[in-house]
């Protein structure tokens, strides 16, 4: 009997196990079709699953993506139906959740940070008819291709206010982890300050997180301790703007606008709107016109964009600003052009030579005016 | 110079958070419970000051919620531990797990809120001393708060009746009950202090020291400060200065990053766990340093009329 009663013990154990396993992975569900469900029968709602890095209120990168998905939802209505799982760690148990995903009938799944890439590409190739979209990744396959967004843009519009605004000379960065996305803007949030101001020196200070608002607010205080006056951050929480309110300096908002969280430092808000990208993504599953690509999106796509802009900012910076977007939008103006030259006093880029997308991903050097060694 | 001043501020303000919570889990320890549950009160204690001060715009009261939220937790864990005899690590575990989620999911509709603009706190004439002035009288009343904290705490376990009969229902739970004492009420009112004062730490870190909410923010400094209570020997004075020594390789790490000093910011990331470890390995190669200290029956537990 007690045998008996062991087994039974462990069996119930076994299956409360696989049934919370199970709730985990449904995760939350948005309906997008509350009143089709009368309506006469019509072609199954398209199934689009997004896996997030973080919780969707982080206030800025996972926020960001949630409200392009829900502005996806608005576009297409019933024909398809989305849900998403927040907070999922990039680690193998990301391969657990896309596998998951896909088992529920996902037809196009989204994962949304750089460390899904290589469990979603083995989920990809178990799932052939499953279309995936991976986000700052570079690997790719037949039903698995990449979508970015130029965030540097941001990033240097950023640097203009900046290089304007500060009255010490001495910019920081709250940086996260250090690869080529990252070091890009520190970069080029220097030099869109240099191009108002030569004097600009960048210190930086990287947390080795994306999200860890306590941390963020530790190096944000270092920085402003260590003399800097204007911080811009790569991290994913207001914290950094936050900080800046409480210590009477300056900050931008990234990803998302993050005016409400610091007014008084805010000085705009370097935003990514992820909408046209999924809404255009989408459409072509629907279509059947989906094939595989990468995408690198910026201000020219409505994927990048400076908003709320402090009131004190001088017009004429503002109007720079306006113009540096125009540029970027008929392809008059561009960023990484040359003469630029590295924290080492060698010329990277050459006078009048523009930087390709290749130059762009592969950039692990810091240019002149940052303080610092990147790390390895 | 100057720099150096901000870097004792900074320190000061980080160690504050744990000193707190860890002399909290003193109190308890002392009697013989084990909380490991400090993680989860912290954050739970911190939605609850957190949400209090948006709705009542009183810092005040956004303390006494979240001693009040540490509070309600920590006699939940003693009504489980003491009364029914759970076991005190799961029961501590499960308590954390529980305020992580628990605080995560209240906390939703809190996420996008800020707390309003409040006043910088300073000491009047002595702020204005050059250095010193920004190193020690620009902080929060807490930061002071917990040094006359440590030496009330110093005299109520040293010098009074009822410090001494807390102490030996740590030590001997049956020769106190023998002399009538109620241990378990004891007990239960020890755990309920300690989480309390988790919660005033977990509330001071969304109200004060990262001013405002999101998910997990404690950040395992209810882990830190547990491992504290080990590390400083049981003693409240040590815990002070252990908590002042954590602070400072926290914010060190950035500071040196901001200095540009060139050490590889991951291992600076790693530099606190590592120093708990160091110690935590070099205080118990000798075991009178940790045993004459620790409460003889910490996180056994105890039956009258067993």
């Amino acid at each position: 009997m007690t045998v008996l009663n062991k087994r039974s013990v462990l069996k119930i154990a076994a299956i409360s196990i696989v049934a919370a396993a199970a709730l985990v992975a449904c995760g939350k569900k948005e309906e997008a079709k509350p009143a089709a469900a009368a309506a006469a029968p019509k072609a199954e709602p398209l199934k689009v699953a997004f896996a997030y890095v973080g919780p969707v209120g982080d206030g800025g990168w996972t926020f960001a993506h949630d409200n392009a998905r829900k502005e996806l939802e608005k576009q297409f209505g019933d024909k398809i139906v989305t849900s998403f799982v927040e907070k999922v760690p990039e680690s193998a148990d990301a391969e657990r959740v896309f596998r998951d995903l896909a088992s529920q009938g996902n037809k196009v799944i989204f994962g949304t940070t750089f460390g899904y890439m290589d469990p979603m590409l083995k989920v990809a190739a178990d799932n052939k008819e499953i279309k995936f979209e991976h986000a700052t990744g570079y690997k790719t396959a037949d039903n698995m291709r990449t979508y970015d967004s130029r965030t540097y843009e941001g990033a240097y519009m950023a640097g203009v206010i900046a290089g304007k605004m500060t009255k010490s000379n001495t910019l920081g960065v709250v940086a996260s982890i250090p690869i080529p996305e990252v070091i890009r803007n520190i970069n080029t949030f220097t030099l869109g300050a240099q191009s108002v101001n030569p004097k600009i020196k960048t210190k930086v200070v990287w947390i080795n997180e994306w999200f860890n608002p306590p941390k963020e607010t530790e190096a944000a205080t270092a920085l402003i301790n260590g003399g800097a006056d204007v911080l811009m951050q790569n991290t994913d929480s207001s914290a950094v703007l936050q900080t800046a309110e409480k210590m009477g300096k300056r900050a931008f908002g990234w990803d998302s606008d993050m005016t409400a969280y610091g007014p008084k430092a805010h000085l705009g808000s370097a935003v990514i709107n992820w909408g046209p990208y999924y809404i255009k993504a989408v459409g072509e599953a629907l279509e059947g016109k989906w094939s595989t690509g990468q995408s690198w999106w910026g201000v020219k796509e409505g994927a990048i964009d400076m908003v709320s802009v402090a009131a004190d900012v001088p017009e004429d910076t503002k109007k720079k600003v306006d113009e540096i977007k125009a540029g970027l939008k008929d392809g008059s103006f561009a960023i990484w052009k040359g003469p630029i030259v590295g924290q080492d006093g060698k010329e990277v880029l050459a006078k009048d030579v523009v930087a390709d997308d290749k130059f762009l991903g592969g950039i692990k050097f810091y240019v002149k005016g940052v303080e610092g060694k990147v790390p390895n | 110079m100057e720099s150096y001043a901000l870097l004792m501020a900074a320190t000061l303000n980080a160690g504050t958070v744990l000193a707190i919570a860890a002399l909290g889990l003193l109190i308890n320890e002392k009697a013989g419970v084990v909380n490991l549950g400090a993680e989860g009160m912290m954050l739970c204690a911190a939605i609850a000051g957190f949400a209090a001060v948006v709705h009542t715009g009183s810092d005040g009261l956004g303390f006494l919620a979240g001693m009040a939220a540490g509070a309600v937790l920590a006699a939940i864990f003693g009504l489980l531990v003491i009364y029914l005899g759970t076991n005190q690590y799961a029961t501590g575990l499960a308590l954390s797990l529980f305020g992580v989620g628990f605080s995560a999911f209240v906390g939703i509709g809190y996420v996008q809120e800020k707390l309003p603009q409040r006043p910088s706190f300073e000491i009047p004439f002595l702020a204005d001393i050059p250095l010193a002035g920004a190193a020690f009288f620009k902080q929060h009343p807490l930061v002071y708060g917990v040094i006359a904290f440590v030496f009330g705490l110093m005299w109520f376990f040293y010098k009074t009746r009822t410090g001494l009969v807390l102490r030996s229902v740590g030590e001997s739970p049956q020769s106190a009950h023998a002399l009538g004492y109620p241990v378990r009420r004891i007990r239960f009112f020890a755990v309920i202090a300690g989480g309390a004062l988790c919660g005033l730490a977990g509330a001071y870190i969304s109200i004060a020291y990262t001013p405002l909410w999101v998910e997990g923010m404690v950040a395992g400094k209810g882990w830190i400060a547990l491992a504290l209570t080990t590390f400083a020997t049981w003693r409240p004075a040590r815990i002070l200065l252990g908590a002042y020594l954590f602070g400072g390789v926290t914010m060190l790490q950035f500071h040196l990053q901001g200095l540009g000093v060139q050490v590889p910011s991951q291992l600076l990331t790693a530099l606190p766990y590592v120093a708990t470890i160091v110690v935590l390995a070099l205080i118990s190669r000798n075991p009178a340093w940790i045993r004459i200290n620790m409460p003889a029956s910490l996180g056994k537990p105890f039956h009258p009329g067993s």
